[in-house]
């Protein structure tokens, strides 16, 4: 166990150098003499080990492990039965009705299978394999000295030869032949996917509002999400309300309906007037406390929904980030870094219209977003 | 000490440590899960008059917080400690009383729903074997109703405007609501809190959305929170949701209930929270005690000499 024992200081030890005369920091090894990796009275090994076993308990276990192999066996012979005979049947899966006894099935059998197989393979380990310790030796990575100077000789020697030194002007054309080469795979990475370009800066309410102005309206009508019913400023009387609301139109018209309802997707709440404080600039952009914010968490997008009446906070589910709604949607906790963007409401005829696009990109940060 | 180490050495200590733990994981849980608060109250009050009654109910189990004439209070800072109940509205009494949140046991960051006290148990459990049994508990339900009906009328006369009424027994009939619909609304507006299949969710400062899968939750209810919007749940008026998407809502709901778990347990159904903590809890402490047997110094039985 000679390759364990400190060897850094090459010269062998002076006696009176370990133990005591050093001072030694609470936690780390003992120094010198006891710097042995493995002690060398280790009882890891118990006593008896890597000695021949018992030749009848031997076979006994071999039997045991024998039976659990057997049972792994039969449980992969039962799980590829199961799943030809029976849960391929009815157009596969025998229909979602009976997914879960298929599942029931499926999982018992390769549950069994693995755990078999882990059990057979431990007690085999545990009752049959020996325990002799194993001593690795560990040498020194580090060539020796004569081998690397003759290896720092040879380069410069060939160094010389090639004439790079000498010849500053092939040198330098090298290097600028190399430069762009090693630029190449990053301009790969632009295949990765597009640019998301301006996809993320605007929202359908931009689009919408667009065409509602060219029609000679005022703004685009809040349309509830799922019926599609057009609210009115006295439909959504009750302070406290709240619904997921999205530009009119956005089914019928837009190019990747999914795509822009997930941008376009607002919620309006209806904070009690006397509490509503509009920001600087936005203060004709609620109606009587009637307000839009993006539904759109400004940290990492999930939809931030969870409106407390009582409070009036806007809370995201994913990371806790609160915003108040009654202060522009400030972010009050969590790791939001910007209020949720609002969207400047009016009223046309009675009903509820946007009259602009979110001043702000919607959802959260990305790289060009600045 | 000295025993404790010497116990600690046993070679079964350390599987009897993490068994403990697992179980202490369990009875801790068991410990937090919420429990219906026992209330107790003194006997059914008797009146000739509907409203006379309405008013001892009232006066007896609410008049304490919300004051005598139904105005609210406030505590010594300004801070209200109960809203005011003029114009509440039936939908709202009804609610809050029917669901066992009023009268309130003690304030907290939410009234709980728990069992209603006897004068309001119009939830009683009347299905018994026994005819005399069953005919009690029908005479306790039926004087419940007629308190808890008692005591809507009063609150309703305390202001000239009326706040909105309990919907009717076919509104909230689950079987007449598009479900596909009532899917769809419920997702956009409503699983933020109360999660994707109605099992409810936290929310700030101890508040949370108690969950809607059991049956204890009636239509009726689920209705009159849209409507009313209880605490800190935001109103789904009849005109931003209109009664028949509020029937859809409540089909939705009440067909989810009915829904197999397809992997077995459910586990609340809220997804790879629970099973990743089951998980990391029960799975990894197992592991760990396979771990500790598969590596244990056991020294091989030698050759019979």
């Amino acid at each position: 166990m000679s390759d364990n024992t400190d060897e850094t200081n090459g010269a062998p030890r002076e006696p009176g150098e370990s133990g005591a005369g050093r001072e030694r920091v609470v936690g780390t090894p003992s120094p010198a003499t006891e710097k042995q990796l493995l002690a060398s009275q280790d009882v890891s090994a118990p006593a008896g080990a890597g000695e021949e076993l018992d030749e009848e308990a031997a076979k006994r276990a071999e039997r045991v492990v024998a039976t659990f192999f057997l049972l792994a066996f039969a449980g992969s012979v039962a799980f590829i039965a199961y799943y030809i005979g029976w849960s391929g049947r009815d157009g596969g899966m025998h229909g979602i009705e009976r997914a879960r006894e298929s599942n029931y099935w499926l999982g018992g059998m390769m549950a069994l299978s693995f755990l078999a197989l882990a059990i057979g393979v431990t007690i085999w380990v545990r009752r049959l394999m020996t325990s002799k310790p194993i001593v690795q030796e560990r040498h020194e990575l580090q060539a020796d000295p004569q081998t690397r100077e003759a290896f720092t000789e040879a380069f410069i020697e060939g160094a010389a030869d090639s004439g790079i030194t000498k010849r500053p002007l092939l040198r330098r054309t090298l290097l600028l032949a190399a430069a762009p080469l090693g630029l190449a795979p990053l301009v790969l990475l632009r295949d990765l996917g597009p640019l998301p370009e301006k996809r993320l800066r605007h929202t359908y309410w931009a689009e919408a509002v667009k065409k509602a102005k060219a029609e000679g309206r005022k703004g685009v009508r809040l349309v509830v999400d799922g019926t599609n019913a057009p609210l009115k400023v006295s439909d959504f009387a009750a302070p406290g309300s709240m619904i997921t609301v999205l530009p009119e139109g956005i089914e019928e018209n837009a190019h990747h309906p999914l795509n822009e309802i997930a941008k376009a997707v607002t919620i309006l709440i209806n904070v009690p007037a006397d509490q509503f404080k509009p920001a600087k600039g936005r203060e004709n952009w609620h109606v009587g406390g009637i307000v839009a914010y993006s539904k759109i968490c400004t940290h990492v997008g999930c939809p931030a929904a969870l409106y407390e009446q009582t409070t009036h906070h806007i809370l995201c589910p994913c990371h806790q980030s609160t915003f108040d709604a009654t202060d522009a949607a400030k972010v009050v906790f969590g790791p939001a870094a910007r209020p949720l963007p609002q969207l400047p409401l009016g009223v046309e005829d009675g009903y509820l219209v946007a009259t602009d696009d979110f001043p702000e990109p919607i959802g959260p940060s990305f790289w060009e977003r600045g | 000490m000295k025993r404790f180490t010497a116990w600690r050495r046993r070679p079964w200590a350390g599987y009897a440590v993490v068994l403990a733990a697992l179980a202490a994981i369990g009875v801790i849980y068991a410990g937090f899960q919420p429990q219906p608060d026992r209330a107790e109250a003194a006997s059914t009050a008797q009146a000739a008059d509907d409203l006379q009654n309405g008013k001892q109910l009232f006066n007896k189990n609410c008049a304490s917080c919300h004051g005598l004439n139904g105005e609210g209070s406030k505590d010594g800072n300004g801070k209200p400690l109960a809203p005011s109940l003029i114009g509440v509205g039936a939908a709202s009494v009804d609610f809050q009383v029917s669901t066992g949140r009023m009268p309130a046991m003690n304030p907290g960051a939410q009234m709980p729903r728990k069992t209603p006290i006897p004068d309001f148990n119009v939830g009683l459990k009347t299905d018994y074997e026994e005819p005399e049994k069953r005919a009690a508990a029908e005479k306790q339900k039926a004087q419940a109703q007629k308190n808890l009906a008692d005591l809507i009328a009063y609150v309703d006369s305390l202001s000239a405007s009326k706040g909105p009424a309990i919907p009717s027994a076919e509104m909230v009939d689950p079987k007449k609501g598009d479900v596909a619909l009532g899917g769809k609304l419920f997702r956009t507006n409503c699983a933020q809190c109360h999660n994707f299949v109605g099992s409810g969710g936290a929310l700030t400062g101890g508040k949370y959305a108690p969950p809607l899968d059991t049956n204890d939750v009636t239509p009726t209810q689920i209705y009159e929170a849209m409507l009313t919007g209880p605490q800190a749940m935001p109103v789904f008026n009849d005109t931003t949701l209109t009664p028949k998407d509020k029937q859809a809502i409540i089909a939705y709901l009440v067909q989810t209930r009915e829904e197999p778990n397809p992997g077995g347990f459910g586990l609340g159904r809220i997804g790879p929270v629970s099973e990743g903590l089951v998980g990391w809890l029960v799975g990894v402490g197992l592991l760990v005690l396979a771990a500790m047997w598969i590596t244990a110094k056991k020294p091989k039985k030698l050759k019979k000499s």
